[in-house]
């Protein structure tokens, strides 16, 4: 899969990083690499072996359904940059 | 050009756990804004998810209650946007392999203006386990958003149909289905006011008879099945509308609003959606032993469906009525309880789905809340069993305790309801009403079978309707041949 400039700067902006003109040359090189490595991967048969999820082969622990947090809201915004009303302040978002 | 409007439902069901799917930050609803907000709830950095066993075995009794694969081995995905009540950047949702495959559930489709009443078999797609987001508050200080991260993490179980619908009737019929279901095997409080139970709904149409799927568009958050009927209506005569005009349906969310009765879209996004799933590497692999399925099964009620055909086979009442009565848990409950304290099964039945469902419709309650009880219910019907009342004079007891004005025996001997059985008193009567009615007597007489009825009437009338009418058609037939 060829990429170009273009396809660096739309999933920049999905992935919300700020890029300049030079940085999308620099990315593209260096994820145009990435996607050959990986395309010399997928030449490789797989048939029959089932994905990784994850490095480990273990089950996922499960805990109790015990509530175990107490309120800690001052602590916690304490090191917000605002906050009202026990609520956390954010530039408005517009639906 | 006749047109078929095709419906799929995506359902996120609030799990009734007493923590957050992933920390132990409780889910109680309607906190002081983010006192229930954990570093977790929050994303701060370095925190772990652990996946609570509750939510896994309310995903696990959804599957085993709609006849679903149930993945031995299921896996947690990262769904990434961004969004300010998301503070991870992330949703962690299962993607790929959901906790529950394919399934289904039969629905009862009511009637309508032209149609019978009908059931279907909507085949559910999938289900899997995922986390809530917070809360934006708009508008409450100028130019800023208010975050509250209260509902972050709380666990959901996003339930997925096949487009299996064909109209808003059915979709609506699935969705109330669901919820009762859900209720029943006590995994989602079904609140949907506070948003326990929200359905999004994706429509399309196409000329009928033809099997290309048309574009959909979502139709997000309905709360209300009333609002799902006229969202869906209102979106289904847009879409017919716009391609007859010539135009195209774009893929697109809309809302609904609930004053105007129009579905809108949300403004386009400029970009599809990517959301760049993948296993989030802080989760290891669901796994589900069937020791874990027969554990959960182990530990549920009985399902509708079963208590149905139960009901049908045990009590040899009418599919119809079968399925009447175990359209909720509290209806079932209740009419177990009646037949468990010596009404007959039949009859209660009736009582249920007629006076006390009439009752309840019209002031809007709920069984559970009925002011009378299954046990006061059943008191009635042995009264008019054991031939102690009629069944108007019934009528006029159940509406007494309905106002809570005491016992069935109590109001029985207080209004004098009790029902004439002593065939002496009954035969003076009834020679009282020959003895009045001499042309009735004749026009039977000649004939005229009508005649009889108005006698039987005369007799109830001068027993103050308390003359037991089985015996009154007994003695009267006597008498006249």
């Amino acid at each position: 899969m060829a990429l170009n400039t273009e396809d660096i700067k739309r999933i920049a902006h999905l992935a919300r990083i700020e890029i300049n003109e030079q940085e999308a040359v620099s990315t593209l090189t260096k994820l145009s690499g990435i996607l050959g490595l990986i395309e010399q991967m997928q030449a490789v048969d797989t048939e029959g072996i089932v994905p990784m999820s994850h490095s480990q082969d273990l089950a996922q622990r499960l805990r109790e359904d015990v509530v175990t947090q107490t309120n800690q809201r001052e602590i916690f915004q304490a090191i917000a940059p605002m906050t009202q009303h026990g609520l956390y302040l954010v530039p408005k978002v517009i639906e | 050009m006749e047109w078929e409007v095709v419906i799929g439902l995506e359902t996120h069901t609030q799990l009734k756990t007493k923590t957050k799917i992933f920390s132990g930050a409780s889910t109680t609803y309607g906190a002081e804004p983010n006192t229930q907000a954990c570093e977790v709830s929050i994303a701060l950095p370095g925190v772990l998810p652990v996946l609570n066993k509750q939510a896994v075995e309310c995903a696990i009794q959804f599957g085993l209650a709609i006849d679903a694969d149930i993945a031995p081995r299921s896996v947690f995905a990262r769904k990434n946007y961004f969004y300010p009540d998301l503070p991870k950047g992330y949703q962690i949702s299962q993607y790929e392999l959901p906790v529950v495959g394919k399934g289904k559930l039969t629905i009862q489709v009511p009637p309508g203006k032209n149609t019978e009443a009908y059931e279907k078999t909507i085949h559910i797609t999938r289900a899997h386990l995922e986390e809530d987001a917070g809360k934006s508050v708009h508008g409450a200080v100028e130019g800023m958003s208010g975050i509250d991260l209260n509902r972050a993490g709380t666990p959901l179980l996003e339930i997925v149909t096949e487009p299996d619908m064909r109209s808003a009737a059915e979709a609506v019929a699935y969705a109330k289905k669901l919820h009762e279901l859900v209720q029943w095997i006590g995994i989602c409080d079904g609140n949907m006011q506070e948003g326990s139970f929200r359905c999004d709904v994706n429509v399309s149409v196409r000329p009928k008879g033809t099997e290309k799927l048309g574009t959909r568009r979502e139709i997000k958050n309905l709360n209300s099945f009333k609002f799902m009927q006229q969202a869906i209506e209102y979106e289904t005569q847009w879409q017919i509308d716009t391609l007859e005009d010539g135009g195209k349906i774009q893929q697109a969310t809309v809302l609904f609003n609930p004053d105007t009765g129009e579905t809108r879209a949300m403004r386009s996004k400029e970009e599809a959606n990517d959301y760049r799933y993948f296993p989030d590497p802080d989760l290891l692999p669901l796994i589900v032993t069937e020791e874990d399925k027969a554990r959960v099964k182990a530990t549920m009620p009985e399902l509708p469906e079963a208590m149905k055909a139960r009901f049908e086979a045990d009590y040899g009442l009418s599919t119809y009525d079968a399925a009447a009565l175990t359209a909720s848990r509290t209806m079932a409950d209740y009419f177990v309880s009646v037949v468990q304290a010596g009404a007959e099964a039949k009859p209660a039945a009736n009582w249920m789905m007629g006076a006390l469902s009439a009752k309840l419709n019209a002031e809007e309650k709920a069984t559970a809340d009925s002011p009378v009880s299954a046990l006061q219910l059943a008191q009635l019907l042995k009264r008019i069993q054991d031939n102690t009342i009629s069944n108007n004079a019934a009528k006029q007891v159940f509406e007494a305790l309905w106002l809570g004005e005491g016992e069935v025996d109590e109001i029985i001997a207080t209004k004098g309801l009790k029902q004439e059985s002593d065939s002496g008193a009954i035969e003076a009567i009834i020679d009282g009403v020959l003895a009045a009615n001499p042309a009735m007597v004749e026009e039977f007489k000649a004939g005229k079978e009508k005649a009889f009825n108005a006698l039987v009437g005369q007799a109830m009338k001068a027993s103050k309707g308390k003359a037991n009418p089985a015996q009154v058609n007994e003695i009267l037939k006597k008498k006249l041949t």
